[in-house]
C-alpha cells in the first residue's frame, strides 16, 4: 500500500490534471502580467536601445565586447567572488540559523531583527561603514594596523554582513518547524550527533539551504555598491562595469552587451538550481516552532550560542555601531546635531526641497505598498508553483528569480524610458516606485513560501476535501495556517528589501519624494563633514525604522495554540 | 437498497493495473471489509470512491448517481486515513468540527455535536487538547470522530485499527461494531488483518493484485475459501495438489476423505488444522514444534510422506516435540479448491 500511495500522489488523472492546470494558469496570470509589464518590457527596451543605431540592429558588438580581455577578467572576478561569498556566508550563517531555530534565549527576537538590518541598508552606507571599520584610519588599522580595504576580504566580509539574514531567515524558518524527533530517531538508531544532523536534518533542509545559497549567489553576483566602494579600481563586477559604461562612459552598446551576459549567467545558475533542487523537495513533518526551541543545554550548546553571538557582534553589530558613532560625532562634541539638521528643508546645502526627515514617511509608504504588491504577486506565484510542476512551470519559477540577478540600474533606467507614455503613463504616479521595489521583493516571497508550501503533506489537503472543504477552503484552512509563519517572514523580507532598494528607486523617485536610501546617497554625494554626518544620521534612522518594523512583524505572529480563527 | 456500486473500476499507473475491473456493491447500513495483502489495490479503491483518484475506466455510483465529475468535497463520503492526517494546527475540537464548518454549520450547533461525538469515541471534553499531545489510540478516535461528524452517507476506513496495540484493537472492534449498527452507518473498510475484517464486517471482499478473489460473509469465506490464494491469505498452510475421485482425494499425504459432492479431477486440497486429528492409526508423523495458542495447541508435523502438516489438538492431549504420532483427516474440515 505504501508503494501505491507514492504513485497516487504523483499521478493525477487526465481530468483532474486538466482542472488543476486551468487553476494554475489562472493563478499564474497575475504574476506573468506583472513580470511582463514591469520587468521584461523595460529591460528589453533598454537592451534594445543599446543594440539599435540609425542603421538598424548592431549585434556585432557582442563579439567585440566579449573578446576584450579586461571584460573576461570582470566576468571571472564576478563569478568567483560570488561563489566565495556564498560559501563563506553559508559557513558563517548556518550555525546562526540553527541557534535561532532551536535555542530560546533572552533578546532573541531583537537579535533576529538586528541581523536583518544590514539587508536594508543602502550599499553605499554599508561600504562606508566597512571602510570605517577596516579601511585607512579604521578601527582595525588603529588597533592592529591591519587594513583590508584594498583586498578582496573586505568585499567578502561585507557580503557576509549583507546576506547573513538571508540564510538565518530562509533556513532557520524551516529548521524551527522540523520535527526534532526525526533526528532523535536517528540518534537512537546509533547515529552520532553530527551524523544524525547530516543524514536526517541536512537533507530535509536541503531545499531551503539551496534556496538561500541561490539568493546569496545572485545578490553577490550582481553586487554593486559594496564592490564599488571597497574594491577600489582593482576589482569590478559586471554590475559595476554596467554602471560605469552607462553613467560614466555613456557607452550604451557595451552596457547592453554586459547586461545580456549577466542575464545569461543568471539564467544558467537558475537552470542548474532548478535541476538539482526540484526533485529533492519532499513532504516533511512540520511542527509548531515554539515547541522545538529550548534553552541551550550543556557546554557545547552554550559554546555554540556564544560563538554565534560573538560572530553577530563582530560582523554585524560592529559596523552598525561605527555608523551610529559617526552619526553622533558632531563638530561640537557628541550629540544630536546632525539629526537636528535633518529637520530643515535647506539641509545639505540646498540638495533637498523638503526636510530629509520626510523621507521616513515616503519610505514607509512606498515599502508598505511594495510589500502588499510583492505578497499578492509572490503568493499567487507560490500557490501556482507548489502543485505538481511541469517544464513550463519550472521555467516560470526561474523567471521569477531573474530580477535578483539583473542590474537595478538597468531596471530603473528601463522604467524611465518605457512607462512614461501611453498606454501606460505612470511617470507621475507614486505607484511606480513600489512597483520597482516589489520586483525585487517577489523572489523573496516565492522562495520563502515555496519550500514550506511544498512540504505540506498532500494528504492533509485530501483529508480536508473529503470532509467537504472546497479547494478554496482547503487553501485557506490547511495551507495558509501552515505557511502563515513563512508568509510573515516573506513579508518582512519584502518590506526590508523595499525599504533599502536604491539602484532603481534613485532613477524613478520624484525629487520632492525621496526615500531614505536616496536621501542618504544624495548627502554622501556632497562634500563636507556636515553632509557626511547627516548621511550617517539618516542611515541610523533607516536602520531603526527597519528594526522596529521587523520587530512589529515578529509580534504579529499568531497564537499557535488556538485552533479556531 | 444499494448505496455504493462500482462497475468495472480500473486504475492504471503506467501499464500496471492497480485496480483491475472491480465490481462491488455495498448496501445501506452494511459493513463491508476489503481484505488483502499490501499492494493489492485496496487503498486505491477507497481513493477512487472518495474522488481522490480518478478511475482509468469504470463507474462509481453513490445512491444510483454517477460520481464522474463530482469533486471530492461534494461526494458526501467520509474517509478515515490510515495515518489519521489530523490537522496539526488545530486542536481536537477544531479537527472534529472541520467537516461541520465546511458544510456551513453554525458554531453553537457544531460545538454541541463535537462534544457528543467526542463522548461517543471515548474522549469526552478533549476539545482543547493539542493534536500532538494525543497517543496513537487517541488520534485514531479523533480521526474517527472527525470522519463521523458530517454524518457521511458512506464511511470509509483505511486500516482503521492498523497501528493500535492488541488489547485496544479488540476493544475498538467491538465498540466500532456497536457504533455502526447504532448509527446505521454504511461502512467500507480496508484492512490486511483478517481478524479485524471478520470481526467488523457483514461481508468480506478478498482482493489480490487489483482483482476480487472472493466475496461473501465472513463465515462463507472462512469455511469455503475460493482459491489457494485466499486459503493461504487466511493463514492456512495445509494446501497440496490432489486428484479427487469417488469421495476421496489422492494426495502426497496419502488418501484424504473429502465432503460429499466435491468436484472431481485434478484439484488443490485444503485441510484445515482442526481436520488433522491424532488417531491410533493413519499417516505417521514426527512432531517438529508445538505452539501454545490459549485454547488449543498448534502442532507442526513432519509426515512420512508429503509436505509439513499443521494440526490442532487439545491442551491436555498434546504430544511433545520429537514424539511419533499418527493422524487421520476429518472430511468436514477438508475443502477442495480449484487447480492453481
Amino acid at each position: 500500500m505504501v508503494l501505491d500511495r507514492r504513485e497516487v500522489v504523483r499521478d493525477g488523472s487526465p481530468r483532474e490534471g486538466g482542472r488543476a492546470t486551468a487553476v494554475r494558469l489562472a493563478l499564474m496570470a497575475v504574476p506573468l502580467a506583472f513580470f511582463g509589464l514591469f520587468f521584461a518590457y523595460p529591460v528589453a527596451a533598454i537592451v534594445g536601445r543599446g543594440f539599435r543605431t540609425d542603421e538598424g540592429w548592431q549585434f556585432g558588438r557582442i563579439g567585440e565586447v566579449l573578446s576584450q580581455p579586461d571584460i573576461a577578467g570582470v566576468l571571472w572576478f564576478t563569478t568567483w567572488q560570488a561563489l566565495a561569498s556564498t560559501v563563506l556566508t553559508l559557513l558563517v550563517a548556518l550555525p546562526g540559523a540553527y541557534v535561532f531555530a532551536r535555542f530560546s534565549f533572552p533578546g532573541k527576537q531583537l537579535l533576529r531583527a538586528l541581523v536583518t538590518v544590514p539587508f536594508v541598508l543602502p550599499t553605499v552606507v554599508v561600504g562606508t561603514a566597512f571602510l570605517a571599520l577596516v579601511g585607512r584610519g579604521g578601527l582595525l588599522d588603529e588597533v592592529w594596523g591591519v587594513r583590508l580595504d584594498t583586498t578582496v576580504w573586505a568585499i567578502l566580509l561585507a557580503h557576509v554582513f549583507f546576506n547573513y539574514a538571508v540564510v538565518v531567515r530562509t533556513v532557520g524558518g524551516l529548521w524551527a518547524q522540523l520535527d526534532p524527533r526525526q533526528e532523535e530517531a536517528a540518534r537512537v538508531l546509533g547515529a552520532g550527533r553530527f551524523a544524525a544532523w547530516r543524514r536526517v536534518t541536512l537533507p530535509a533542509l536541503g531545499p531551503a539551504v539551496a534556496a538561500a545559497a541561490l539568493m546569496v549567489f545572485l545578490f553577490t553576483f550582481s553586487s554593486f555598491g559594496v564592490v564599488q566602494i571597497l574594491g577600489g579600481p582593482g576589482y569590478a563586477t559586471l554590475e559595476v562595469e554596467v554602471y560605469r559604461q552607462t553613467a560614466q562612459l555613456l557607452d550604451l552598446p557595451t552596457a547592453a552587451v554586459l547586461t545580456l551576459v549577466q542575464f545569461a549567467a543568471v539564467g544558467l545558475v537558475l537552470a542548474v538550481h532548478a535541476r538539482t533542487v526540484r526533485r529533492r523537495e519532499t513532504a516533511l513533518r512540520l511542527v509548531d516552532p515554539a515547541r522545538t526551541a529550548h534553552p541551550p543545554r550543556g557546554w557545547a550548546q552554550r559554546a555554540l550560542l556564544g560563538g554565534v553571538l560573538l560572530t553577530v557582534v563582530l560582523l554585524i553589530v560592529a559596523p552598525l555601531a561605527v555608523l551610529v558613532e559617526r552619526s553622533l560625532d558632531a563638530p561640537g562634541g557628541y550629540g544630536f546635531g546632525f539629526y537636528r539638521a535633518l529637520q530643515e528643508a535647506g539641509a545639505g546645502g540646498g540638495t533637498f526641497l523638503v526636510p530629509p526627515l520626510e523621507a521616513i514617511w515616503n519610505s514607509l509608504q512606498y515599502a508598505l505598498a511594495a510589500t502588499a504588491i510583492a505578497l499578492a504577486v509572490g503568493g499567487l506565484a507560490a500557490a501556482a508553483l507548489a502543485r505538481r510542476a511541469g517544464r513550463f512551470v519550472r521555467g516560470f519559477d526561474a523567471l521569477l528569480m531573474l530580477p535578483l540577478g539583473v542590474s537595478a540600474v538597468t531596471v530603473g533606467f528601463g522604467f524611465l524610458i518605457t512607462l512614461d507614455r501611453p498606454p501606460l503613463d505612470l511617470r507621475t504616479s507614486w505607484i511606480l516606485v513600489p512597483l520597482a521595489q516589489a520586483l525585487v521583493g517577489v523572489p523573496f516571497v516565492v522562495r520563502t513560501m515555496l519550500p514550506v508550501l511544498r512540504a505540506v503533506d498532500g494528504r492533509l489537503r485530501e483529508a480536508a476535501a473529503v470532509l467537504g472543504a472546497s479547494p478554496l477552503r482547503v487553501w485557506r484552512e490547511v495551507d495558509l495556517p501552515l505557511v502563515r509563519r513563512a508568509v510573515l517572514i516573506a513579508a518582512g523580507f519584502a518590506f526590508a528589501v523595499s525599504l533599502g532598494e536604491f539602484g532603481a528607486t534613485v532613477f524613478i523617485a520624484r525629487p520632492d519624494h525621496p526615500t531614505l536610501p536616496v536621501a542618504v546617497a544624495r548627502l554622501l554625494g556632497r562634500a563636507g563633514e556636515m553632509n557626511y554626518g547627516q548621511a550617517m544620521a539618516l542611515s541610523t534612522i533607516l536602520m531603526l525604522v527597519c528594526a522596529v518594523s521587523l520587530l512589529v512583524l515578529e509580534r504579529l505572529r499568531p497564537d499557535k495554540t488556538s485552533g479556531e480563527f | 437498497m444499494t448505496l455504493l456500486r462500482l462497475e468495472g473500476v480500473t486504475v492504471r499507473f503506467g501499464d500496471r493495473a492497480v485496480v483491475d475491473a472491480v465490481d462491488l456493491e455495498v448496501a445501506e447500513h452494511e459493513t463491508v471489509c476489503v481484505l488483502g495483502p499490501s499492494g493489492s489495490g485496496k487503498s486505491t479503491l477507497l481513493r477512487v470512491v472518495a474522488g481522490l483518484q480518478q478511475p482509468s475506466a469504470g463507474r462509481v455510483l453513490l445512491a444510483g448517481a454517477d460520481q464522474a465529475g463530482v469533486p471530492v468535497h461534494r461526494r458526501g463520503v467520509g474517509l478515515m486515513f490510515q495515518d489519521h492526517q489530523l490537522f496539526p494546527h488545530r486542536d481536537v475540537g477544531g479537527n472534529v468540527a472541520f467537516g461541520l464548518r465546511a458544510r456551513g454549520s453554525a458554531k453553537p450547533e457544531y460545538e454541541e455535536r463535537v462534544a457528543s461525538l467526542l463522548e461517543l469515541v471515548g474522549l469526552p471534553g478533549a476539545q482543547r487538547r493539542a493534536v500532538a499531545s494525543l497517543s496513537g489510540g487517541e488520534q485514531q478516535r479523533v480521526a474517527l470522530a472527525r470522519a463521523l461528524a458530517p454524518s457521511p452517507r458512506l464511511l470509509m476506513l483505511d486500516e482503521p485499527l492498523g497501528q493500535l496495540d492488541r488489547g485496544l484493537r479488540e476493544r475498538l472492534v467491538v465498540e466500532l461494531q456497536g457504533l455502526f449498527s447504532r448509527l446505521g452507518t454504511t461502512v467500507l473498510a480496508v484492512t490486511h488483518d483478517q481478524g479485524e475484517a471478520f470481526a467488523l464486517a457483514d461481508r468480506v471482499v478478498v482482493m489480490r493484485d487489483g482483482r476480487i478473489a472472493q466475496a461473501g460473509t465472513p463465515l462463507e469465506v472462512w469455511q469455503r475459501p475460493a482459491s489457494e490464494f485466499v486459503a493461504r491469505f487466511l493463514g492456512f498452510e495445509n494446501v497440496v495438489p490432489a486428484t479427487v475421485s469417488g469421495g476421496a482425494a489422492a494426495t502426497p499425504w496419502g488418501k484424504v476423505p473429502v465432503p460429499a459432492g466435491s468436484p472431481e479431477g485434478e484439484r488443490r486440497l485444503l485441510v484445515r488444522p482442526a481436520g488433522v486429528v491424532l488417531s491410533a492409526a493413519g499417516l505417521g508423523c514426527v512432531v517438529e514444534s508445538r505452539t501454545f495458542r490459549g485454547t488449543h495447541v498448534a502442532l507442526l508435523l513432519r509426515p512420512e510422506a508429503g509436505p509439513a502438516l499443521e494440526a490442532e489438538c487439545d491442551l491436555t492431549a498434546a504430544p511433545a516435540v520429537g514424539d511419533r504420532v499418527a493422524v487421520a483427516f476429518t472430511p468436514s474440515e477438508v475443502v477442495v479448491l480449484p487447480a492453481a
